[in-house]
Order: C-alpha cells, then sequence, then structure tokens
C-alpha cells in the first residue's frame, strides 16, 4: 500500500512542475545532419550570448536546450540563429521555441515524465491522410511494363506490344516458342512477379502480376517512403514535436502541435514535386560566358552538395513525379557504390530522348526545398539510357550514395495522398480546454468529498482519500505510460471519479448494515469489505467491458477517453478496497475493544 | 446522516406492472421522436467541416450567416457556441473541394464581417471516415450488449442477462430520444457517454442482482417477489447515493466543462438518472415476469444444513 502511494506520488510529481522554455535546434534541410560537436557548439554560443542553459538533452534529431525563463529562451534562440544560420534567407538549421517539462533531473531519469498534452489542450493541427496505395501499385506496373520493354530488347526479343492493364502487365507475342523464351528470361530478371501463360494459335500473351508477398512489401515501402517524405517536409515547418504515424494499412497521422497556418501545412504536407532533373549549362558559349563571370541566358546558378557553384537550365525536364524509386547499391561492374533510379513510363521516354541527344554532357538533379533549389548530384551522361533504369556512380562512398538515395526519394511521394480529417485548435482554446476540465473535476471531486464526510463521517473521510489515491494513482499510471491526455481524457478522469465512488459507498452501506443487523464493529467492517468485493468486481467488470469496446471500435477522441476510463476502473478497485481497507485497518485495527464506528 | 432507514421492504414489485407501463410509454415516445426527427448527427458521422471562429465583440449572426449563405452551400449552418462572441460555423461536404479550400472560403467570409475574427478550431472529417465511424460506433454497441450479456449469463443466469440488457438498453433508447427530441448534436463524445452509460447501470443491476441472489440463499421461505423487494429495499440506499455522487461530478462537468464538455455531460446525465430508474423498476420486473427462481441462482448442489438461518 505504501509503495503504491510512493509510486503514484513519483509518477504524478513531473504533473506539477509543468514546463520550463526550451530552445529545441533541428535539421532545417534533408541535406542537414546534426554531427557530434553540435551540443559542444550550441553550448559555446550559448555561453557566449550569456545565455545560462539549464540542461541540454540529444534526441536522435534534435536538440533540445531548456532555459530559465522566457526571456532567456528568446534571446538563446536568438543567438543559436545568428550563428547556425549565418545567411538567414537559407537557414540550415530550425531553431524553435519549445517547451520542455521542469520537473528535477533525478525524476527524468526514474522515467516519471509528465503526460503528453494532447493537441486539443495545447493547440495545433492534427491531419488524417489517406494514402491512395492503388496509384502507388499503378506506378510499380508502370514501372515494370518499362523493364520488360527494355528487357526484351536487350535480348532481340520480338514482342507484338507490352501493356499495362489494370494491376497487371500484358505482353502479347505472336509464336509460341518466342514467347517461352521470354519467359524464361522474365522469370530469371523479375523475380518480384508472376507469369501466367494466356490464349492461343496467334494472339499469345502473357500476364504478369506481383507475387503478394512483394506487393505487400511494395505498399509498405510505398507508405513508408510517404511517411519519410512527409517528415522532410515537415522538417521545413520548424514544429517541435510533429508526430507522423501510419494508422492502419494506408492511412498516415500528422499532427503537429503549435502550427496555427492551416493552409501553409497543408501545402507542405500536399505538394508532389520537389525533385526536379534539368540540364547543366555547359555549351561552349555558356562555358565562356560563366568564365566570364556572367550568368548565361536562360540559366540559373545553383550550389551543389559541399557549395560547388553550378550553372543549370532553367528548363525541367523530369520532376519527382516521374521517378518511382532511388537506391543505393553497387555498380555492377566496378564494384563501385551507385545510385539505382527507376523512372516511370513518360520518365523512361523523356530520359532516353535527353540522354541520346545530350552524350557526354552533364544532367543536374535538384531538390527543391522551401522553394531554394540545391543540386543534389550532376553526374555526366556516358550513353544512351532507355528503359527507366538509371544509376548514378563514381566516386561516391557508401554513405554519401545512401544520402543521395534518400534526398531523391525524400522528393517524391511514393502514392497520392488525400486530407481526410483534419482538427484545428487554437492555443487560447486549448488552455481554456485545460481549465474548464480541470475545473469540472475538482469541483466535481470537492461536492463528492464534502457530500461524503457528511453522510459517513469519518468512512466518509477514508473513502475521500482513497478516492484522492485514485486520482493519484489514475494520473501516475497515466505518465507512466506516457499516455496522451486529451480533452475526453479530463471528462473521464472526472466520470471514473464519480463511479469509483460506488465502491465506497457499497462497503459503508454494507457496514452500516451489519451494524444494524447486530455485528460487532470489527466484524461488521471486516464482513462489509468482504461481500462487498463480489459486488464491486461484478460491476466493475461490466463497466470495463464497455470501456474495452469503447477502445476496440472507438477513434481519436473516443479511444483517448477509453483508455482513462479502463485505467480509471482498475485504479479504482486498488484503492477502494484495499487502500481504504488499509486505512480503516490502521485507524480502528488496533484498539480491541470498539465500541462505535463512526460512520453516521 | 442517513437518508433511509427503511424499517420495512417496499412492495415495489406489486406496482411492477404500472412502471413497465411507463416504461414502455417512455420508450415509445423516445422512439417515436427518433422516428420522426432522427439523430442531428456532428460531422463526425455526416461528414463535413466545422469552424470555430472568436470575436472580440458579440457579433451580427446574420451578417456572418449572409457571407457564408454566398458561399453556395446547400445547408450551411451558422450560430453561437458557448458565448456570444464564438461562432459556430459548419459546411456540408461539398464536392471537388478539400478541407482546406473550404475551411479557408469560410474564414474569408467570417473576416468580411470581422476582420479581427480569430480563428479557434477548424474540424473536417471526410465521407469515408464519417461512414466508417458509424459502423464502429455501432459495433460498439454490439460488443457491450454481447460482452455483458455472456458475462452476466456466466455469473447469474440467462433470465438476468436479458432483463438487464433490456433494462439498459431501454435506457439508451431515452437517451437518443431525448437527443432527438432536442435536436442535441450526437457526436463521437456523446456516443462514448451512451456506452460509459450503458456499462455503469450495468452496474446497478448487478447490485440488485448479487442482493437477490444473496437473499434467495438466506430467505429460505420467502416468495421471489418478496425476495426482490428485499433486495431494491436494501441496496436503495447505495443505488442513491452512488448516482447522487456520479451525478455531481457530472454535473460539475456540466457547468464547468464548458461547450466542448456540454452534450457529453448532458448524455451522462440523463443516462444516470434513468439508469437509476430502469435498474430499480425495469431490470428487477423483467427477471420476475421471466421467473426467476430460486433453483436458478442457489445452485443445487445441496449445502450442508449445518447453519439455521431466521428470516424476518
Amino acid at each position: 500500500m505504501g509503495l503504491a502511494f510512493t509510486l503514484g506520488l513519483l509518477y504524478t510529481l513531473p504533473n506539477f512542475f509543468g514546463e520550463a522554455p526550451a530552445v529545441q535546434v533541428s535539421p532545417g534541410k534533408a541535406t542537414v545532419k546534426l554531427g557530434s560537436e553540435m551540443p559542444d557548439r550550441i553550448r559555446q554560443v550559448l555561453s557566449q550570448a550569456g545565455v545560462q542553459e539549464r540542461g541540454l538533452f540529444v534526441e536522435p534529431n534534435s536538440i533540445r536546450v531548456r532555459l530559465a525563463d522566457t526571456d532567456q529562451q528568446l534571446k538563446a534562440k536568438d543567438a543559436l540563429q545568428r550563428s547556425l544560420n549565418p545567411e538567414a534567407s537559407d537557414p540550415a538549421y530550425v531553431v524553435a521555441l519549445n517547451l520542455l517539462s521542469a520537473s528535477p533531473r533525478w525524476l527524468s531519469e526514474l522515467r516519471a515524465l509528465p503526460m503528453y498534452l494532447g493537441l486539443d489542450l495545447r493547440g495545433g493541427v492534427h491531419f488524417l491522410l489517406q494514402v491512395d496505395l492503388k496509384q502507388a501499385a499503378i506506378k510499380r506496373y508502370d514501372a515494370f511494363a518499362g523493364d520488360v520493354r527494355s528487357l526484351l530488347r536487350d535480348k532481340n526479343i520480338r514482342h507484338a506490344g507490352i501493356s499495362r492493364e489494370a494491376e497487371s502487365i500484358r505482353v502479347n507475342f505472336r509464336d509460341v516458342e518466342t514467347r517461352s523464351k521470354s519467359l524464361a528470361l522474365l522469370r530469371d530478371s523479375l523475380a518480384d512477379i508472376d507469369w501466367v501463360e494466356l490464349g492461343e494459335a496467334e494472339s499469345l500473351s502473357l500476364v504478369g502480376k506481383l507475387k503478394p508477398e512483394a506487393e505487400k512489401r511494395a505498399m509498405e515501402n510505398a507508405l513508408k517512403q510517404n511517411i519519410s517524405t512527409l517528415n522532410n517536409r515537415i522538417n521545413e515547418l520548424g514544429v517541435a514535436e510533429p508526430i507522423i504515424a501510419q494508422q492502419g494499412t494506408e492511412r498516415v497521422v500528422v499532427q503537429l502541435p503549435g502550427v496555427q497556418d492551416t493552409a501553409k501545412a497543408k501545402d507542405i504536407l500536399g505538394r508532389t514535386a520537389t525533385l526536379e532533373i534539368r540540364m547543366v549549362c555547359d555549351s561552349p558559349e555558356e562555358v565562356s560566358a560563366i568564365s566570364a563571370g556572367t550568368v548565361p541566358f536562360g540559366c540559373e546558378r545553383y550550389l551543389e552538395r559541399g557549395g560547388v557553384p553550378v550553372m543549370v537550365r532553367k528548363q525541367v525536364i523530369l520532376t519527382g513525379d516521374n521517378l518511382t524509386d532511388a537506391q543505393a547499391g553497387f555498380d555492377s561492374n566496378t564494384q563501385e557504390p551507385a545510385v539505382h533510379l527507376s523512372l516511370d513510363a513518360k520518365g523512361a521516354r523523356i530520359f532516353r530522348d535527353i540522354t541520346r541527344e545530350n552524350v557526354g554532357r552533364r544532367m543536374a538533379i535538384l531538390l527543391v526545398e522551401k522553394g531554394k533549389g540545391e543540386v543534389v548530384t550532376a553526374p555526366v551522361i556516358r550513353t544512351e539510357i532507355g528503359g527507366g533504369r538509371v544509376q548514378i556512380s563514381g566516386r561516391m562512398t557508401t554513405e554519401e550514395a545512401n544520402d543521395v538515395a534518400l534526398l531523391l526519394r525524400a522528393g517524391s511521394l511514393a502514392a497520392p495522398m488525400e486530407i481526410i480529417e483534419e482538427r484545428t485548435i487554437g492555443p487560447s482554446l486549448g488552455a481554456e480546454n485545460i481549465s474548464k476540465g480541470f475545473n469540472s473535476t475538482i469541483w466535481g471531486f470537492l461536492a463528492v468529498t464534502a457530500f461524503m464526510v457528511i453522510y459517513y463521517m469519518l468512512f466518509g473521510v477514508i473513502s475521500s482519500i482513497a478516492l484522492a489515491t485514485n486520482l493519484l494513482l489514475l494520473v501516475a499510471v497515466l505518465s507512466m505510460l506516457q499516455a496522451t491526455l486529451t480533452l475526453p481524457g479530463i471528462a473521464a478522469i472526472a466520470l471514473t471519479l464519480g463511479m469509483a465512488i460506488d465502491a465506497n459507498v457499497l462497503i459503508n452501506e454494507r457496514i452500516r448494515e451489519e451494524l444494524r443487523n447486530g455485528a460487532s464493529p470489527q466484524a461488521a467492517i471486516s464482513a462489509g469489505y468482504d461481500r462487498a468485493w463480489d459486488t464491486i468486481l461484478d460491476s466493475n467488470i461490466t463497466t470495463l467491458i464497455a470501456g474495452v469496446a469503447l477502445l476496440v471500435f472507438g477513434s481519436g477522441p473516443v479511444r483517448g477517453f477509453a483508455v482513462v476510463h479502463c485505467l480509471g476502473i482498475l485504479t479504482s478497485m486498488f484503492s477502494a478496497v484495499f487502500f481504504s481497507r488499509g486505512l480503516v485497518a490502521a485507524w480502528y485495527g488496533s484498539r480491541r475493544k470498539l465500541a462505535k464506528l463512526s460512520i453516521g | 446522516m442517513e437518508f433511509f432507514r427503511l424499517k420495512r421492504d417496499i412492495p415495489f414489485m406489486r406496482h411492477a406492472l404500472i412502471f413497465n407501463l411507463i416504461s414502455f410509454a417512455t420508450f415509445a415516445i423516445a422512439v417515436f421522436f427518433l422516428a420522426t426527427r432522427g439523430l442531428h448527427l456532428s460531422i463526425e458521422f455526416t461528414g463535413g467541416t466545422v469552424i470555430e471562429v472568436s470575436h472580440a465583440q458579440a457579433p451580427e449572426l446574420e451578417k456572418i450567416r449572409d457571407a457564408v449563405g454566398k458561399l453556395g452551400y446547400a445547408e450551411a449552418q451558422v450560430q453561437n457556441f458557448g458565448s456570444s462572441r464564438d461562432v459556430l460555423i459548419r459546411l456540408p461536404l461539398a464536392k471537388g473541394e478539400n478541407a482546406g479550400q473550404q475551411s479557408e472560403k469560410a474564414m474569408a467570409a467570417v473576416k468580411s464581417v470581422d476582420p479581427q475574427a480569430q480563428l479557434r478550431r477548424v474540424e473536417f472529417v471526410g465521407p469515408q471516415v464519417g461512414s466508417e465511424l458509424a459502423a464502429d460506433g455501432a459495433m460498439a454497441l454490439l460488443f457491450v450488449v454481447i460482452g455483458i450479456m455472456i458475462y452476466l449469463a456466466i455469473r447469474f443466469e440467462w433470465k438476468f442477462a436479458v432483463a438487464a440488457i433490456v433494462a439498459n438498453l431501454h435506457d439508451v433508447v431515452i437517451i437518443l430520444g431525448f437527443f432527438a427530441a432536442f435536436q442535441w448534436e450526437f457526436s463521437l463524445a456523446v456516443l462514448a457517454a451512451v456506452l460509459a452509460v450503458l456499462g455503469y447501470s450495468v452496474n446497478e443491476s448487478v447490485v440488485i442482482f448479487d442482493r437477490i441472489r444473496e437473499n434467495f440463499r438466506k430467505m429460505r421461505k420467502a416468495s421471489p417477489r418478496e425476495v426482490i423487494d428485499n433486495a431494491i429495499t436494501s441496496t436503495a440506499s447505495r443505488t442513491i447515493i452512488t448516482h447522487l455522487s456520479t451525478e455531481m461530478m457530472v454535473v460539475s462537468m456540466l457547468i464547468f466543462g464548458g461547450p466542448a464538455l456540454f452534450y457529453f455531460a448532458l448524455a451522462l446525465t440523463i443516462g444516470i438518472v434513468f439508469g437509476i430508474y430502469s435498474s430499480v423498476f425495469v431490470a428487477a420486473a423483467m427477471a420476475m415476469w421471466l421467473g426467476i427462481k430460486r433453483e436458478d441462482l442457489v445452485k443445487p448442489v445441496k449445502k450442508k444444513d449445518d447453519e439455521f438461518e431466521l428470516v424476518p
């Protein structure tokens, strides 16, 4: 009992400390990473600015610094902004204001953290996005059709047309011989596709469909790619703690606490092409113009990764829309690290034409972020490339290849997404919701307590203490689980407290009844608790069934309610029975001869 | 202090028929309202957009209505929400427009009336989510009903399970009837409240059934009717006190919780009030009509007759 109480107190504590102002530094662009030297750099900048940091927390993708007050916070933000982003128009890092739990370090080390407040309490935007996986599948089949075409052409196999039909590829043939030859070839080179032979005589065909496991993998990859793309894009917004999570098999939840500008958020989430393929300005006239220090007509100056300037034509050849995949790998001849790109059918055709006409020249792949382009890579075209499979190689490390592949993938969504649910809550409404939810709980609690004390006297006091313990335990459990507290969650806390008193009423009434029937005080207490237990169990289980149903079938706000409700029922059984009995035993247990119970 | 010092059993069951008639009448009225007026479903179920805007001074709703009406939505609603300074605008789903466009258009309309208006909240639910939520809600209700029936059938007897569920579904229908009659908004939160009430008032029936079972053991000579009367009388005090405390919490939510919790708390309030009534008068009476007997509850395993009991 004591243990439970102490644990409850310990894990409830962080919620009382509130939050302290903090500054968060995270990468502003997909091309920037937080190095291991960053914490020291931040400390140095802060001490130069005369700001006292109260703890620095390094997380996978961000560093947070806790500060004493909001003045210091603003000062720190300005200082960090100036030194980390020398070029204000093109920030490499996002320096955002944030809040951190103000609880002492020893509590954080015990993993005692405050509850996480839901968007309806802190304000922000919530989106539910539906990923159109069918489109992703169609894109993949388009890519496969391109593969088949180039494979057959490489081996000089004559076919009578390749087409993508709904979600399959059909290859037509005129004779059985060619078909069986192609079948062997296709089975060897495209392991993910199952082929079926159809038709007879003159109109023969092969119909290919993705193997179920390959299809599942493709869907999962598409969703993952979309999520990572969203991650990159949301980084641009400079949101302190975005949540981007998969929900079900084809939905993504995006929560942006503190964001008010939904139009911009939606614009960024919905953007499709941030990747552009253009030609480098390297014709003799252009080169001479560049060496003379002018920008040739129709060209733009961009920086390559690493800071080397490159002149790139304004005309966009392809966008990220046409890129279906980018993977790091190795060159099959030289075994050097390389990046493999797959283009869709349209992209493949354009790419073939461009490469045929521009052998020996350079092509630039740009990633456009915040309206600013950056050249990811600018390889030389060695030969005409058909079929939509492109390889970028040459003097790359494996890590570089991975980075480039990630960047290229980040530019495109694997499948289109649609916003199917949106909630925006202003910060003032959030604060109001907290105070209203809190007030209703407190007033209700006081009313119940007052009533119990008047009606049951000492036993009422004990019941009230048990009820308070229930509240304490519930908050502690929620904090321990790091559950998200929402307004329906607060309502559930209040409701659970209202219902929890039921157990105590049952016990107290039973004790009174036993006394009335002439039992001795001690016997009445023990009979009261024992007999009431069965009833409490039964009645709580039925309530729990309803709670579980809400948990299983509910979504969003209802789930927030259900989690707290279910946990509340469990803690209330514990506190009403064990805790109040313990208190009663402590009060009356030591006295052998008990004449009267203070139960009203 | 004690409110209920009842010396004799109140003969509830003598009037069971009257109570059942009352229940039936309220039930019929609720069904009537549900059938004729239907529930005023929130956009969570129907799909659509809700925009909450806060103004520095109480705005003229008519002007906002005009401005929003010009957007050309068939059923745009503009009303006050919580206070006279907060305005809620409800827009139906529109083909070919996404949430962003809709809310921006509406906001522009509001700003044309009052440039100082502040956006407090936007909620958009697409059509597929709406129908899913409605289906999930129905599933949850089914799950609760079946789950509770199975549990009660195991713990007590099928007759009790049937009686408890009928009594409590009767509550649910009456809550829904209220929402239909007054055209209060039926949202997901209200659905959660309804299910919570369902679980909670089954509680009530369980407590009485528990007592009935205990009484069947103790009161060997009494008829089922007397047993039930005694069970209800002896648990009445607890029923009232418990509901009173829960009601205190809920009413405090109703008063202090603000508009966001209002209908949630309202559904709970109605549910709890009718919960008392239905478990006392409906569930027990149902169980009686279904003909519960001592043998149903007291397992036929012969108890050793080493304890003598006194019957009052």
